[in-house]
């Protein structure tokens, strides 16, 4: 089995689905010859020519809504958003477009997209090339949104994004897209979207996150390991519609809950994921549902001293679950 | 002796269409004012003033292959695309059968995929970048279709529309884009709108032709659109067309038009098409007497079965509201 970074898996998932089926196509800024600022379309515009792997003006509405238009057809664009912080110019197009066309044509259309973008700070990229803005999207019926935390798991959800005949927001944190490797199968495969995914077995506290976050909060857990401490930890996988079953589940299984994210605290993902905790699990827990996020101001500060306050890191998840776990 | 119409590639029967489809077209709406005062129908948005540019223009496409994406004025293109008179009074009555949307939607939100009408929303111009992307499947699929986009003169000041346009630009892609320029935006008039002298102009930068026709005159966008046509299929791009005719109703049942002098109404009440392309008919010897009373004749009685059919048509159920969101 390849050792693949992350943006390698999403590469290679993209070159599958465009090999098995010809209508998958992608469109965005810079993603042809360049093959995208990040490199995840590195070598499919020499592979499968202009059409296919499509340089757009810089225009990110017309990105979106070319897209579905031709998904509406019945293409399997997959648009490319150069960053998350880009994609306000779109959100017409996808809340009031994407998210309901299905609904609003009582099932006679439908939108079959995938629209990527890098997401997440950490990276020196100040406030408009860190933000996570899946909170945004994640009250929109309609919409799903899908933000991996491994290689494996990149490459398995965007497969299945790309097969989905619904809207797919798939959000990669552009931090870890060199920062994290693993084994990832030659095979074909798709992972199910809506489903969380536990990523480590414990019985001591639990820690409900996604994306990068996943991988600080693992970090963590091996090092509590050695003092008796055994966390649990849930990946959310899919942020909107949330796995509710699977979240009730990992929070009932130790009583103690600490969730994370590195977006800012009020109004977050997380925030919902502790209403269905409190909703379903009060007399399993024995401890009050804590949160380690951002803060709340607009988005991370460009000097080190002031973005490194404001991510969340392996210090910080170990304060908290070190906490939690002697609550 | 040649006519108009004969040198346009017309037959007789063919004008007598469109002139049967811009009437069934007036009616419906006519209709659907009625039930809205008389309390049965809960609102009504317009097509009148316009139906000469919607059902010329769609008489220049290929009704059996290209798509259309609608604004909500357009009863005229639905029609002349397939929608029937008994679809449209589904959707006035919010009925279950409403093939637009099951009664989801406000009337005005079109569409219908047999007849490949895209589906549409109420935030103006979202509509020209789907078109775009149908035209740029159809390019790389090597179809021989176009993709034809409707929007009234206020909505070409959205950036969706410079977005889209632009792209189909870059990539010479087959739309074809008409603004029905009927004057108002609401209450607001066209020169409160743009600062160009007209909306085609604007076409130059995105490499297109555009051009400027009498919206009353359907001979005259039917030829607009069959050039533009032609164009598209033979790889040379889009072309915006600025269709310019007059609103003759209020913005929609919700609004009175006190913004603007019923003077100003009544002169544009005299180029109706109705009347003026009614009138061209009878001077050709193509329209008459006995031939339009058939017309109304046949409208009515399809509009009153229309009407009844839909009034006693059930709801959808309650829960119904839950279906739908994702596949099933």
């Amino acid at each position: 089995m390849p050792v693949m970074s992350y943006i390698q898996a999403v590469t290679t998932a993209l070159k599958e689905e465009m090999l098995r089926d010809e209508k998958v196509f992608i469109l965005g800024e810079d993603v042809g010859k360049k093959g995208g600022v990040f490199r995840a379309t590195e070598g499919l515009y020499n592979e499968f020519g202009e059409y296919r792997v499509l340089d757009t003006p810089l225009s990110e509405s017309a990105i979106a809504g070319v897209g579905i238009g031709a998904a509406m057809y019945g293409m399997r664009p997959v648009a490319e958003m150069q960053f998350a912080d880009f994609i306000m110019p779109a959100v017409n197009q996808i809340i009031s477009e994407a998210a309901k066309t299905r609904y609003r044509s009582n099932n006679d259309w439908n939108v079959p997209i995938t629209i990527r973008a890098p997401y997440g700070g950490g990276v020196h990229g100040a406030l408009y090339h860190s933000q996570s803005v899946e909170a945004v999207f994640a009250n929109q019926p309609g919409l799903k949104i899908v933000m991996p935390s491994s290689p494996y798991d990149v490459k398995g959800l965007l497969k299945a994004a790309i097969r989905d005949n619904d809207p797919v927001l798939f959000f990669e944190h552009k931090r870890a897209y060199r920062l994290l490797k693993e084994e990832v199968p030659n095979e074909d495969y798709v992972l199910p979207i809506g489903k969380a995914d536990v990523k480590r077995e414990g019985s001591d506290i639990t820690v409900i996150t996604y994306g990068l976050c996943v991988h600080f909060a693992l970090q963590t857990a091996e090092k509590l390991a050695n003092e008796g401490i055994e966390t649990h930890i849930l990946d959310l996988r899919t942020v909107y519609p949330l796995d509710k079953e699977g979240i009730i589940e990992a929070a009932s299984k130790t009583g103690k809950v600490l969730l994370i994210t590195e977006d800012n605290k009020e109004g977050s993902i997380i925030g919902e994921v502790g209403a269905i905790i409190a909703e379903n699990c009060l007399f399993d827990l024995d401890a009050p549902v804590m949160r380690l996020a951002g803060p709340d101001v607009p988005a991370m500060p460009f000097a080190p001293t002031m973005e490194k306050f404001f991510m969340v890191n392996p210090d910080k998840c170990e304060k908290a679950m070190r906490e939690l776990a002697e609550f | 002796m040649a006519n108009l119409h004969t040198e346009l590639g017309l037959s007789d029967q063919d004008v007598l269409d469109i002139y049967q489809t811009m009437l069934l077209a007036r009616k419906i709406d006519e209709r659907m004012w009625l039930l809205n005062r008389s309390g049965k129908i809960p609102f009504v948005i317009s097509c009148q003033g316009q139906e000469a540019a919607q059902v010329g223009a769609s008489f220049a496409l290929n009704r059996e292959k290209d798509y259309v994406s609608p604004y909500y004025r357009d009863l005229g293109v639905v029609l002349s695309f397939g929608m029937t008179a008994k679809d449209l009074m589904l959707s006035a009555f919010a009925k279950a059968e409403d093939p637009n949307s099951g009664g989801r939607q406000m009337p005005g939100h079109f569409g219908q995929k047999k007849n490949r009408i895209l589906t549409g929303s109420s935030p103006v111009t979202t509509q020209v970048p789907h078109a775009v992307g149908v035209a740029l499947a159809g390019k790389m699929e090597k179809k021989d279709f176009v993709s034809f986009v409707t929007l009234g003169e206020g909505s070409s000041n959205q950036g969706d529309f410079h977005e889209g346009l632009n792209f189909a630009g870059v990539h010479k892609l087959p739309v074809i884009t008409m603004v029905e320029n009927n004057q108002y935006a609401i209450s607001v008039p066209i020169e409160k709108q743009i600062a160009s002298k007209n909306i085609s102009v604007r076409a130059l930068s995105y490499g297109m032709e555009g051009v400027t026709v009498d919206g009353n005159d359907p001979l005259a966008v039917y030829k607009a659109v069959r050039d533009a046509r032609e164009r598209a299929i033979n790889g040379e791009g889009g072309t915006v067309i600025e269709a310019v005719s007059y609103r003759l109703t209020a913005h929609s049942s919700d609004d009175d038009d006190r913004y603007r002098e019923k003077e100003e109404v009544d002169e544009a009440k005299k180029q109706d098409a109705i009347i003026t392309f009614g009138n061209y008919l009878k001077e050709e010897n193509v329209l008459s007497n006995k031939i339009e009373e058939e017309m109304n004749r046949d409208i009515t009685s399809i509009i009153n079965e229309a009407t009844d059919y839909a009034e006693e048509a059930p709801y959808a159920m309650p829960e119904d509201a839950l279906k739908y969101v994702y596949e099933e």
